[in-house]
């Protein structure tokens, strides 16, 4: 089975015959598909600064947006919040700190422009620096 | 002055059996009508030694009690050590799930 799904990575998802490599693909398809990243939803969100990274690890709408904006952001965090929760269990930490080490990054990664929420609460627009990060980061 | 009439009627309210013990006492310890106001004191001080010894007992729990803010500081500091190290576990996550983040 899993030197079937390498196989299939390196012919880059091409269907072969099976149930089996169906279901192998079913696996695969969402690296393959979100190759790309983000939704245009969410880049465009992002771009214009009606979302922006908390110093949690979680997504937050600056200031009051639409309820597209709003439910888009609660959909994502909810998925964060399962992955963080996935992650933490695998590395025996809490989800808090998986989620803090995530944003220690997600904030770090942040590109000029886009925004960000200053540990005092505050949204702030990435500059050239790195903007504030929580404790503990690396 | 008026707490000298509240505890005048006092004794009335307790049953004699109480009170008798600390009559007894009053009367050995002082005769005539100033036993009634040394025995007004007597009652306070009795209820004090009754709350303290409930007091001592609950002294028993106090012990649990400053767990609590150790507790809290002691998750600060671990917590910082814990992101540390996650760092690299955070960074594949990311990679991995690049719509969710």
């Amino acid at each position: 089975m899993s030197w079937l799904q390498g196989k299939i990575f390196r012919i880059g998802g091409l269907g072969i015959g099976g149930t089996a490599v169906a279901a192998a693909l079913l696996v695969a398809a969402p690296m393959a598909v979100h190759a790309e990243g983000r939704s245009p939803e969410y880049a465009a969100a992002r771009a214009a600064g009606k979302v922006g990274e908390q110093q949690d690890g979680y997504l937050g709408t600056v200031g009051s947006q639409p309820a597209a904006i709003t439910a888009m952001v609660r959909d994502l965090n909810n998925k964060r919040r399962a992955i963080y929760t996935e992650g933490a269990a695998s590395k025996g930490s809490t989800v808090q700190e998986f989620a803090t080490a995530t944003a220690c990054r997600l904030l770090a990664e942040t590109t000029p422009g886009e925004k960000y929420q200053a540990p005092d609460g505050s949204w702030q627009t990435r500059g050239a620096t790195l903007p504030p990060r929580p404790a503990g980061c690396k | 002055m008026t707490a000298h009439e509240l505890t005048g009627s006092f004794p009335a309210a307790t049953s004699p059996q109480m009170t008798r013990r600390g009559m007894n006492r009053v009367q050995r310890e002082s005769q005539g009508p100033g036993g009634r106001a040394v025995r007004a004191l007597l009652k306070p001080v009795l209820m004090l030694m009754v709350a303290g010894a409930s007091g001592a007992l609950g002294g028993c729990v106090n012990l649990a009690a400053p767990d609590k803010p150790i507790v809290i500081e002691l998750n600060i500091n671990i917590r910082q050590d814990v992101v540390y190290r996650l760092d690299a576990d955070a960074a594949k996550t990311i990679e991995q799930n690049r719509d969710v983040f």
